[in-house]
């Protein structure tokens, strides 16, 4: 009895709020930038915002500060907010609120970032597109979808295209699920950094300099990225001159990588196809420069790489971006690999290796082109200090579970 | 007969005159600024007697306009000093800021256009932000959610025609800046930002003495340490540029702002060299950098994000990112000033 009436109040409660969340219409016209940012400014906790098919061309940064709303255009082919006209504003749409639901709109030439989210528990991208029309160019803004200190975060059946950074990057957030989405001529196609639990799978990445990066940077307030799971998806054919500013950490990624994790703990590289990728397909890497962050640690632990089905590899090596390339070439003697390992460790596992709960298991088939430098020997400067026996490397693969992102 | 003027005129003052403290607490914003009472002249700026002027040692620039602010606290009622931190001002208190531009900077008894004035308003709820922009009369000031640009020109000291896009925040981008953990609170009003001496009507005093004296605030530390005057050429250059940038780009870049995912921290009490730009690679600035490898390269200003990001106009470059569209020249130059001498400086 009890329960029955407790779900009565909560059906009328339902009822209630429902009928008190409205839907705004806006559609192109005049003065569309002020309608568009005054809805958003005006719409409450519970409303829809729907942007109707049309092209707004706009010249300020539209921002939205309104917790559990809904935004959403008619298809990312159909509404389209272009900024190739923007005068102010560091990006195009600027999500500062909580719990937001954005869905099938386009966000073309925006002057810096297309998409940027700051410090969202709950935010939904499902079907948007982020473009810079104009093709790879080093004025592109810097990324397409740009989540940071967020929590719970979905990006699904997105499109991202041309950014001079990372098509979808997702910074220095927790609870995070990429998938179904397309990354094509971006620097990066798909770049996780400095994050916790992230879920990367069913995209396609192509074209880009780089397709997938997992990456961990010093001197940020959230960094020990860690917990990411890679798999289902296809980095193919990543053949973009790197076209990112100097300066960005992805300035240094070679053209022709398909994915690389770098300092970065718990990563589950799995059922991917890497393939077409004329530096190297897999790379697992330490941060490589200097830092007097004493809490930062440089140094992959705990990846695991399995079931990946790796096609041709290292055809294209771009020698001129970056050391990676480079000291693969090198000391591989121009035979690039499938997988590549720095093999940089802390001094303490210099001689005896990586702690056995912490080391690279890499579970391929026995066909797949290997290669791990022996630090010691590449320092004291000997011939051949690699590794290039994959036994070596496999072992037990304990998966890592799924990540949850709380619905809202 | 003294004192019976004295008192119809307390009479005028508190009833019909009053500011409108309802209007400060109500959930909404009313429609004009004049709603608020809070001047006796809205063309002339005139304040209602509670509402005290005040400045900034530093202030933000915003495209060379010019600003004006006052402080209401209501009667009876303390803002609390908090060290480093705005003072807590009690719930009803407004921060008022108008942004105008002389006709001609050369002679200002031409006159001013009024653009817009900026209200925070401490409500039970928090610190609310909106702007009211002036009508072409000049006699009211009209709400505006959504911002506006305006186009203004004006002519400079050189007698240069000056001309500028203006923006108005909406009230999302007042936020941008002024969110300190996700709420808004006040930027400039800290004890040691107003520890300086300004005209009142009475006469020229220290700030905090003569708000102490208005029982606005009931303490003042005896060891403030305040920011300089950056324009002031007699300052240490370190102290100059550390202030205008403190006063310009720490409360986004804070561990608490806006900014803190850069890790990039400007604010005054900022002492780690890499925080504070000091051979830090740029994390998520894309074409923001500008070719450049690291916000400050001591030594070399050319080589330096944070001068380049200062000194340009591209909105996905510039900095702040949001209330200018023209660059600050004469504080890029000293900024430039101070990293290229930073070898020789006392502290880098």
């Amino acid at each position: 009895m009890k329960l029955s009436r407790i779900l009565t109040f909560l059906f009328f409660l339902a009822f209630f709020l429902k009928a008190y969340a409205k839907e705004v219409f806006i559609e192109p016209g005049p003065n569309a930038q002020e309608k568009l940012q005054e809805a958003m400014i005006l719409m409450e906790t519970g409303d829809t915002l729907v942007i109707k098919s049309g092209v707004y061309v706009l010249e300020d940064s539209l921002s939205l500060d309104v917790d559990k709303v809904i935004v959403r255009g008619e298809g990312m082919d159909k509404t389209i907010l272009d900024f190739h006209d923007q005068k102010s504003g560091a990006q195009g749409l600027l999500v500062t609120s909580d719990a937001v639901t954005l869905k099938d709109f386009a966000i073309l030439n925006a002057k810096g970032d297309a998409l940027k989210v700051i410090g969202a528990k709950g935010i939904s991208m499902i079907g948007l597109k982020t473009e810079w029309t104009g093709g790879p160019k080093s004025t592109n803004g810097a990324y397409g979808f740009y989540p940071v200190e967020s929590e719970n975060v979905l990006i699904d059946k997105c499109v991202a295209i041309g950014a001079s950074d990372a098509g979808i990057y997702v910074g220095q957030s927790k609870n995070i699920i990429v998938r179904n989405s397309i990354a094509q001529y971006n620097v990066a196609g798909i770049e996780i950094e400095n994050s916790y639990y992230a879920d990367v799978y069913g995209n396609l990445a192509s074209h880009n300099t780089a397709g997938i990066l997992i990456f961990d940077l010093p001197d940020l307030p959230q960094q020990g990225g860690h917990h990411v799971r890679v798999f289902d998806n296809e980095s193919i054919d990543n053949d973009t001159d790197n076209f990112a500013p100097e300066g960005n950490i992805v300035g240094e990624v070679p053209r022709g990588s398909g994915i690389i994790v770098m300092a970065n703990s718990d990563v589950e590289i799995f059922s991917n196809v890497i393939s077409g990728n004329g530096t190297v397909n897999l790379s697992i890497v330490s941060y490589g420069d200097d830092t007097e962050d004493s809490n930062y640690y440089p140094h992959p632990k705990r990846i695991q790489v399995h079931g990946n089905s790796f096609g041709p590899s290292g055809f294209n090596p771009d020698l001129g971006t970056g050391d990676l390339a480079k000291v693969l070439f090198e000391v591989s003697d121009g035979e690039m690999t499938d997988i590549f390992w720095d093999g940089v460790v802390p001094f303490s596992q210099m001689f005896f290796g990586q702690p056995e709960n912490e080391r690279l298991v890499v579970n391929e088939d026995n066909g797949t082109d290997f290669l791990a430098i022996k630090p010691i020997k590449y320092l004291l400067g000997f011939s051949a200090p690699i590794n290039k026996d994959l036994h070596q490397f496999k072992g037990i693969i304990n998966p890592l579970p799924p990540v949850q992102i709380e619905p809202f | 007969m003294k004192i019976l003027f004295l008192f119809v005129f307390l009479v005028i003052s508190t009833n019909v005159y009053a500011v409108n403290e309802e209007s400060i607490l109500a959930d909404s914003f009313p429609d004009k600024l004049s709603d608020f009472g809070f001047f006796l002249d809205n063309n002339a700026q005139t304040p209602h007697e509670k509402v005290l002027p005040y400045e900034l040692i530093s202030s933000l620039f915003s495209d060379y306009s010019y600003k004006q602010r006052w402080l209401y606290v209501p009667q009876n009622k303390f803002a609390r000093y908090v060290e480093d931190q705005v003072f807590e001002f009690p719930v009803g208190s407004a921060l008022i800021k108008t942004f105008y531009y002389p006709i001609d900077e050369r002679d200002q008894s031409q006159g001013k256009q009024l653009l817009e004035t900026r209200v925070l308003l401490n409500k039970s709820g928090g610190w609310k932000a909106v702007s009211y922009v002036w009508n072409t009369e000049q006699n009211e000031a009209v709400k505006k959610i959504a911002g506006k640009s305006i186009n203004v020109n004006w002519i400079d000291f050189e007698g240069e025609l000056k001309e500028v896009r203006y923006r108005v925040p909406n009230v999302n981008q007042c936020k941008e800046c002024h969110a300190l953990a996700d709420e808004i609170i006040p930027i400039g009003p800290k004890a040691r930002n107003i520890n300086k001496d300004i005209d009142f009507t009475e006469g020229r005093y220290n700030q905090l003495a003569y708000w102490m004296q208005k029982e606005i605030i009931s303490e003042v530390p005896n060891n403030l340490i305040s920011p300089v005057d950056w324009s002031d050429n007699s300052k240490h250059i370190d102290d100059r540029a550390r202030s205008y940038l403190d006063i310009n780009c720490g409360h986004c870049h804070s561990p608490l702002g806006n900014a803190n995912s850069t890790g990039l921290y400007l604010h005054l009490n900022e002492t780690r060299n890499t925080q504070l730009g000091m051979y830090k690679k740029p994390v998520a600035t894309g074409r923001g950098s500008g070719g450049l490898k690291y916000s400050i390269v001591p030594g070399s200003a050319d080589k330096s994000i944070l001068v380049h990001r200062m000194e340009s106009m591209d909105p996905g470059v510039m900095m702040p990112e949001s209330g200018r569209s023209l660059t600050h020249k004469e504080a890029v130059q000293m900024v430039r000033d101070w990293i290229d001498d930073m070898a020789n400086s006392r502290r880098y």
